[in-house]
């Protein structure tokens, strides 16, 4: 065996570790998801049917196989509360994403702009709501909005409002819970494009007659935008799924997909129903995926 | 001695002007550019140090200094990336020190060109143009121009990052020019091009500012390229000008021990005026016996100073030279051993340890293919030079 051999083997397999990871963590349960999707809830252990019990052989494998449907996928269209609750769960992500980017970005910008030394400072101050538990902090605002919480007492006590305000369950509580818990996820992406900036871009423009104000949008934004869209995806994502932020901060009238997804899992214990609701979500997050990859790689295809 | 100077120069300008120039000449020329008293501080530190400078229209202007002297913070005032704490700043007249950038008619090309990555080859030229009141159509004639004046046609439509290292310093260069600036301001241009890029590209950028007639300024550390490229240096050193001269007086009459040291090599002695007759001094020095110097203008006024000569000035011979050519003519010999010996190609450089303790370095130029004129370490040789090579300085 010649020496290139020996060391081509590792290397190999580095390579194809990350897929092995990925089939092992997220294909294989996704395939299980999917499976219990197409299938029947029963009172049974598991609660669903059929069940592949390969020890009974091909052709009992091949009937199961026969009894898989798409009847929870029509359930989904069907009835209104999945679509509504798919429907809340976009436009929820979509405000919040916005709001978080109006927010954001100056923030990154500015911290971006400061002396190296503070930036580190600046960065820390960003991460460090992460060092107490995300359930802690959201309690937390739970005690601050409530009827004589720390917010109305202030209110109150500046003479702003005359009576205390409902600020729990309200669509405003959820929105303030969201924006306050994904903020460094915005900050942190729009920060590190901003701060590997040159400064001689923008020097350059106002040379060449564009004013602090055009040369932010004709250069510094333009350059920004793969910051903006990873930050925009970072939070996007997550927050459609989201589940803990609606249930403890907004109002029970409508609920968003996790909520949903919960429900049928854990209170109507349907499995089957609940995986497609999963699988349903995963198929509706895929086109902005899709759509971020390739203006990325019209992005590196530019750049390259 | 003062037409012995402006002979150094090559033309008819004076070898000091801020001595010998009329009065009269300056207040009717006005300058396009005057920098008066310009201090810029950071912190307790004096980057540009009560800096007044004269810079005439149609000038290919070089500061050149080491590295911290001030002069990037200069262009910086000039082009408005730094304002001065105090003095002024008058282009044609008009004080633009406290105008923001994009106000002034003044363009600079940066040093890593801060070309914008987003942007094509076309849309960056025209950045600077679309930011004006220029009608569409002008902008890509402009553009097209700009272009051909660079030689990019073809790459119009690139990202700079699909650019070689002199195509992207071609796009900068041209960025900078499109809005026809008065005064073009150049930020170490050709420092991160290869070597025999760099020597071409200084060509083509005289050319181009002959043929525009623009002013350009040109920051650099590299005093060959200096040199080559302007026609009026100002050297610089810790925020002030220690001298602005042409290349030629910068190099055969330096002001300064610092400035002599820092554009090209040189020879020093420590010396002491022993006699004085016919503008001809005799030097005693420390380490290299009796010297004849010839006194140039002004005249030295302390007794104590060094005697510089540049290595080039400095010939190498078996034996003393025989007089032939006038028995007038006096030289210095200076008798010592061959101790080092550096083949460049075009010239060799020896190093001479002289009896008297000094070492001299002397650079000849191989003109014969065949080393007749070689000289190998350890051989015995005659260093001489005339009066008229040394350069007096003061300090």
């Amino acid at each position: 065996m010649s020496a290139r051999n020996i060391f081509a083997r590792p290397a190999r397999l580095a390579a194809i570790a990350p897929y092995l990871w990925m089939v092992l963590f997220f294909l294989v349960p996704f395939g299980f998801v999917l499976k219990i999707s197409l299938s029947q809830t029963a009172i049974a252990q598991p609660p669903y049917t059929p069940v592949f019990d390969f020890s009974e052989g091909i052709s009992a494998i091949k009937a199961a196989f026969g009894e898989l449907s798409l009847d929870n996928f029509r359930l989904l269209i069907s009835d209104n509360l999945y679509i509504l609750s798919y429907w809340r769960s976009l436009v929820v992500a979509v405000t919040s994403t916005a709001i978080l980017l109006a927010i954001g970005y100056p923030i990154a910008y500015g911290m971006a702009r400061l002396p190296r030394r503070w930036q580190s400072v600046a960065m820390l101050l960003v991460i460090v709501p992460f060092w107490t538990s995300f359930l802690i902090r959201i309690y937390a605002w739970i005690n601050i909005l409530q009827h004589d919480g720390l917010l109305n007492q202030i209110l109150l006590a500046l003479h702003l409002v005359s009576a205390p305000v409902v600020w729990l369950s309200t669509d405003s509580a959820m929105y303030l819970g969201i924006v306050y818990s994904y903020l460094p996820f915005m900050i942190l992406p729009l920060y590190a494009t901003l701060a590997k900036m040159d400064p001689s871009l923008m020097e350059a423009a106002g040379d060449l007659g564009a004013s602090p104000r055009r040369a932010f949008w004709l250069v510094t934004f333009p350059l920004s935008l793969p910051g903006v869209g990873a930050g925009a995806l970072l939070c996007f994502i997550p927050i459609v799924g989201e589940f803990v932020i609606p249930d403890l901060l907004a109002g029970s009238n409508s609920m968003m997909i996790g909520q949903t997804l919960w429900l049928e899992f854990f209170t109507n214990r349907d499995w089957p129903v609940a995986s497609a609701t999963a699988v349903a979500l995963l198929v509706l997050l895929v086109p902005p995926l899709l759509l971020y990859d390739r203006l990325q790689r019209r992005q590196l295809e530019g750049a390259s | 001695m003062a037409e012995e100077l402006a002979k150094i120069d090559g033309a008819a300008e004076p070898a000091r002007p801020e001595r010998e120039t009329a009065p009269a000449v300056v207040a009717a020329e006005m300058p396009l550019l005057r920098i008066e008293g310009v201090t810029r501080k950071f912190g307790a530190f004096r980057a540009v140090d009560n800096l007044s400078l004269d810079i005439r229209a149609g000038e290919f202007f070089a500061l050149l200094g080491p590295s911290g002297c001030g002069k990037t913070t200069l262009l910086r005032m000039l082009a408005g990336f730094e304002t001065p704490d105090e003095g002024r700043i008058l282009l044609d007249g008009n004080d633009i020190a406290q105008m923001l950038p994009h106000q002034r008619p003044v363009n600079m090309m940066f040093q890593n060109y801060a070309l914008f990555p987003h942007l094509s080859v076309r849309d960056n030229i025209a950045f600077g143009l679309k930011r004006t009141r220029m009608a569409r159509a002008d902008i890509a004639t402009r553009v097209a121009e700009m272009v051909a004046l660079v030689k990019l046609e073809g790459l119009e439509k690139r990202k700079p990052d699909q650019l070689s290292g002199g195509q992207k310093q071609r796009v900068a260069l041209a960025r900078s020019l499109a809005r026809r600036p008065q005064v073009l301001l150049l930020d170490e241009p050709l420092a991160a091009l290869d070597k025999r890029l760099r020597e071409s590209t200084q060509a083509e950028l005289m050319e181009l500012q002959r043929r525009l007639g623009t002013t350009f300024i040109i920051v650099t550390h590299d005093q060959q390229e200096a040199m080559t490229m302007a026609g009026r240096i100002g050297v610089m050193d810790a925020g002030r000008l220690v001298q602005v001269a042409t290349p030629r007086h910068l190099y055969e009459a330096p002001a300064s021990r610092w400035i002599a040291a820092f554009v090209g090599d040189i020879n020093l002695f420590d010396g002491e005026v022993v006699s004085r007759e016919h503008s001809r001094l005799t030097v005693a020095t420390r380490d290299a016996g009796t010297l004849i110097v010839s006194e140039l203008w002004p005249p030295v006024t302390k007794d104590v100073f060094n005697v510089a000569i540049r290595p080039e000035k400095v010939k190498l011979s078996r034996r003393a030279p025989a007089l032939d050519e006038g028995a007038s003519q006096t030289i210095n010999r200076l008798e010592g051993v061959v101790t080092d010996v550096n083949y460049l190609g075009g010239l060799t450089t020896y190093k001479v340890k002289l009896d008297q303790g000094a070492v001299v370095r002397a650079s000849m130029a191989n003109t014969a293919r065949l080393d007749v004129d070689a000289y190998l370490a350890g051989q015995r040789v005659v260093a001489w030079f005339t009066p008229d090579d040394c350069v007096v300085l003061e300090q």
